[in-house]
């Protein structure tokens, strides 16, 4: 997976179609200063060199330098990863805190046949949310906090005052989208026989639900929970050029604008890195999580 | 396979779609109509709502609303042709890819597994960065960026499809592969992918805006949604209405697409409500070969004239949408201490619902009534009965025992979770008590099974670990609803000898469910046989055995049941013919009447009352008629 992500980074400078050094120089440029762009580029060499050049400098920790300011891609990187591990995990907290509680609440009500009002609210509601772009998320609470109530800033940046707005910008969609996964995986769970034997044991219900439902409920969510999971990585980038947070997303974006290739295949690398240690990471959770895939390990 | 004659389009359905046709209708006569009112330039710069302007106007003066208007043809149009681009590549791949064999099928879907994990907009960036920004590449960035999800629908459907009988036997007849796919593959699969075109047309609307948005899109002078939004962004703190044009346009047409879909998916699978909770009662007994060991039987206990449990005239129903459909029809029941009763009948017959009723544990969307119901000294039929009694005096144990502890939970956990919550046992105390129980019913190594998950115990052992579980509370009454039917032939006669110590021991009554008359016979003091949600013979253990039974349905169970007779030669097994009535079909007749050999005319016409007959009681008009004068009560 990593060696397929490292062979397309590469080849995205190569499948450009004209001449790249002649994209970033623009036509003004005379052939001499192009001669010179596309030597730094490396795109007078053969394939082969250019790619083992690209690996060797890879396993340095090189990404190479950016076209719009010299500067070593690896430390633009360092600088800006952290405010964007920082928004994803922040938007992660706001899905758990949301889903979990009220897709419960929502799933058990609906198991009991009760309150169908409320449970009409929460289908509808997660509907629309979900349906809710980043973006559109992301203006919508700069107008309400941001301007009007003037209780946030419209900046985003480092700390709960800067992350709160762009973490409910991204995190607001997926939440809905993992109340319903939750409500339904609820209601799939209080129908299983194990819970019956809970149900004659007469538990209170807290009890019932977090010792009985709940393990159940989030092993069995932590799958599609992990697809969530790098689609808010996703979300990060959009809504990082909508708070104008100075991360990995409107990194990418100024980079692609500015045709400033190695910059590029820097970032595109690390998010891709972080999408697949993503998935790894929700494989061993669900490991720790469910007994029954830890005791596939030898003992 | 698409076509439903018949029913009802969803209400979202119609909904979605008339929502869609107008932004389809708007997006094809805006440009022409209001193309120059869009473009035109004034000197109202970041006008606010007006009736001249009704979102205001934009930063050189341009009318927002009919900029909005105008932008819908560009906006939906890449939408549509992104999503088409992604539908048709990501089908020939997924499609393909199980039409071109083994080896193409295994690989390419690690590869679309691979793809789909991969966040569409970051994969969409890294096509922007190679061809640069512009409504074109835009289109095919979202379109292949949305294509593995297709990919792998198209791979799942049409393997599931052709792994089906008729396109093996197509096969067999030397059909071309392009004519499988194409006449048979295809058609079966086009429901869900018109769902999923639904979603990624809402899907690809909000991301090429968002592209757009982002700069990375449709470049000065054209303008679609997101740029729009994006200018609306810049001018937020300004002329706030001006980002509301292009935020509702893009939200409208993503809400009309995906309620499209949705609809498309209820009209195609619709969910049947209520069908769930009805089943939830219900026990799936396995036809299981039968011949259990017979423990020895003193059929003798003491004290067995006071009454554990009482229960009269007890009704299920079904509420909800089915509303009304009785599942237990009147049964009254009394179990002494220490007394086994065996509860017996064909699957649906209302047993389970009877126990579960007694128990109080219906599950959601059934619901019950009783003149009188009674567990040891507890009035369950007033409200308020306390939880920690019900948990501590009745010990319940289920037929699966693999599905019926938590498998996230150590046994321990489980077995404890009563004695510490309802008897506030401290947790050392509730361990050994669990070891000892769990000693008791003779699992081996009871120290070491505390610490262990349900699956790591065998499934005789994990039955033992309920029963053990069940009878920690040292309960007045076990309910063993098909405890052996779940189990193999070995482990179930270990099972019954168990249940049958149990009783001896203890004095523990117990109301034994079974499908299987010989299982019940083994065990139980007294047996209820119930049909279509009735009581329909109540005979003592010693009659059963010896064949003294009164009602043609008894008769026909032991006809039916194995290792009954020693004679089997001579007297071969003889199946009940028909089926069980269903709940909703019984009316004023007797239900038995369908399939007995003795019906008469006042069978079709009233259900015979369950009355003394000899030593036991039985309904039915057959065996009542001859006797009935001197015999009714």
């Amino acid at each position: 997976m990593l060696a397929a992500v490292v062979l397309l980074t590469f080849m995205i400078v190569r499948w450009v179609p004209g001449d790249p050094a002649r994209n970033i120089l623009g036509l003004t440029a005379g052939p001499a200063q192009v001669a010179q762009v596309r030597q730094e580029l490396g795109l007078t060499n053969s394939i082969w060199q250019q790619f083992g050049h690209y690996i060797s400098g890879l396993a340095r920790g090189d990404l190479g330098r950016s076209f719009v300011n010299q500067q070593p891609i690896a430390q633009m990187i360092g600088q800006r990863l952290s405010l964007t591990a920082e928004l994803a995990i922040s938007a992660l907290v706001v899905v758990l805190v949301i889903g979990f509680p009220l897709g419960i609440l929502a799933g058990w009500l609906q198991h009991h046949g009760r309150a169908r009002g409320f449970g009409f609210g929460v289908a509808t509601g997660s509907s629309l949310a979900g349906a809710l772009p980043e973006y559109i998320t992301g203006t919508l609470l700069i107008f309400v906090f941001a301007l009007t109530l003037r209780v946030l800033p419209v900046q985003g940046g480092p700390g709960f005052t800067g992350m709160a707005l762009p973490a409910l910008a991204v995190g607001l969609a997926p939440a809905a989208v993992f109340t319903r996964l939750v409500r339904n995986e609820t209601v799939s769970v209080l129908s299983q026989e194990y819970i019956a034997t809970a149900m004659s044991k007469r538990l209170p219900g807290i009890r019932l639900i977090l010792r009985h439902v709940l393990p159940n409920v989030a092993t069995s969510t932590l799958t599609l929970g992990g697809l969530l999971l790098v689609a808010l990585l996703g979300g990060t980038v959009i809504t990082e050029n909508v708070f104008n947070i100075s991360g990995l997303g409107t990194g990418i974006v100024q980079a692609i604008v500015h045709d400033d290739y190695p910059a590029v295949q820097g970032i595109l690398l690390v998010l891709a890195v972080i999408a697949v240690v993503i998935n790894l990471s929700v494989d061993i959770t669900l490991g720790l999580l469910d007994p029954r895939v830890l005791s596939k390990r030898p003992s | 396979m698409i076509a439903r004659r018949g029913r009802k389009l969803p209400a979202v359905l119609i909904a979605g779609a008339a929502l869609l046709m107008v932004m389809i209708l708007v997006a094809a006569i805006a440009p022409i109509l209001w193309g120059s009112k869009a473009a035109a330039l004034t000197s109202d710069i970041r006008l606010g709502h007006s009736a001249r302007h009704l979102l205001g106007t934009d930063s050189l003066g341009r009318d927002v609303f009919y900029r909005t208007l105008v932008a819908s043809r560009l906006s939906m149009l890449m939408a549509l042709l992104a999503t088409a681009l992604a539908v048709a590549i990501g089908l020939i791949l997924g499609a393909g890819i199980v039409a071109a064999g083994r080896h193409a099928r295994a690989t390419g879907g690690r590869v679309i597994d691979l793809l789909v994990s991969y966040p569409p907009i970051i994969i969409a960036l890294a096509i922007t960065a190679i061809f640069s920004p512009s409504r074109i590449s835009v289109v095919g960035a979202i379109g292949l960026a949305f294509c593995p999800q297709f990919a792998r629908l198209g791979n799942t459907l049409a393997a599931s499809v052709s792994a089906k009988d008729y396109v093996t036997s197509t096969r067999f007849l030397g059909v071309s592969r392009v004519r499988l796919l194409s006449r048979h593959i295809l058609p079966n699969i086009a429901a869900p992918i018109l769902v999923l075109a639904s979603v990624g047309f809402a899907t690809s609307t909000i991301a090429i805006s968002g592209l757009s948005f982002l700069g990375l899109g449709v470049q000065e002078p054209s303008y679609d949604w997101g740029s729009l939004l994006a200018a609306g962004l810049q001018d937020l703190s300004v002329n706030p209405i001006e980002a509301t044009g292009p935020a509702i346009a893009i939200l409208l047409t993503g809400l009309g697409a995906g309620l499209v879909g949705d609809g498309l998916a209820r009209y195609w699978e619709p969910r049947l409500p209520g069908i769930s909770a009805a089943r939830a009662g219900k026990r799936r007994p396995r036809p299981q070969p039968q011949g259990t060991g017979s423990p020895a039987h003193d059929g003798d206990n003491t004290g067995r004239d006071r009454t554990v449990a009482e229960v009269r005239d007890l009704r299920v129903s079904a509420t909800g949408e089915r509303g009304g459909v009785p599942l237990v029809r009147g049964v009254s029941l009394d179990i002494g201490a220490g007394e086994v009763v065996g509860l017996v009948g064909e699957s649906g017959s209302g047993k389970s619902l009877t126990a579960m009723a007694l128990a109080r544990l219906l599950p959601p969307g059934l619901a019950w009534s009783a003149d009188r119901l009674v567990i040891n000294g507890m009035n369950l039929a007033a409200p308020g009965s306390p939880p920690a009694r019900l948990a501590t005096e009745v010990g319940i144990v289920f037929q699966d025992p693999t599905s019926c502890f938590n498998p996230a939970l150590r046994i321990g956990t489980q077995l404890t979770e009563v004695l510490r919550v309802h008897k506030k046992v401290d947790r050392k105390t509730a361990a050994s008590m669990a070891v000892a129980g769990l000693r008791e019913v003779r699992v081996p190594a009871p120290e070491s099974r505390l610490s262990q998950y349900p699956h790591e115990l065998s499934g005789g052992m994990r039955q033992r670990a309920m029963i053990a579980m069940a009878l920690l509370t040292e309960p007045a009454l076990l309910i063993a609803d098909e405890p052996t039917t779940a189990l193999d032939v070995t482990v179930q006669a270990d099972v019954l000898r168990l249940l049958h110590r149990i009783n001896t021991d203890y004095g523990t009554a117990i109301l034994l469910i079974s499908h299987d008359i010989n299982v019940v016979a083994t065990l139980s003091h007294r047996v209820c046989v119930m049909y279509g949600g009735r009581v329909v013979e109540e005979v003592a253990v010693e009659d059963l055995r010896a064949g003294r039974v009164q009602h043609p349905y008894t008769k026909a169970l032991l006809a039916a049941a194995p290792d009954r007779s020693a004679h089997r030669v001579t007297n071969p097994l003889r199946p009940l013919p028909g089926r069980p009535p269903r709940p909703g079909q019984i009316g004023h007749e007797c239900s038995f009447a369908s399939r007995c050999p003795l019906v008469m005319a006042k069978c079709r016409a009233e259900a015979p009352q369950l009355t003394t007959h000899g030593s036991g009681r039985v309904a039915c008009h057959a065996v009542q008629i001859p006797v009935a004068v001197g015999d009714e009560q």
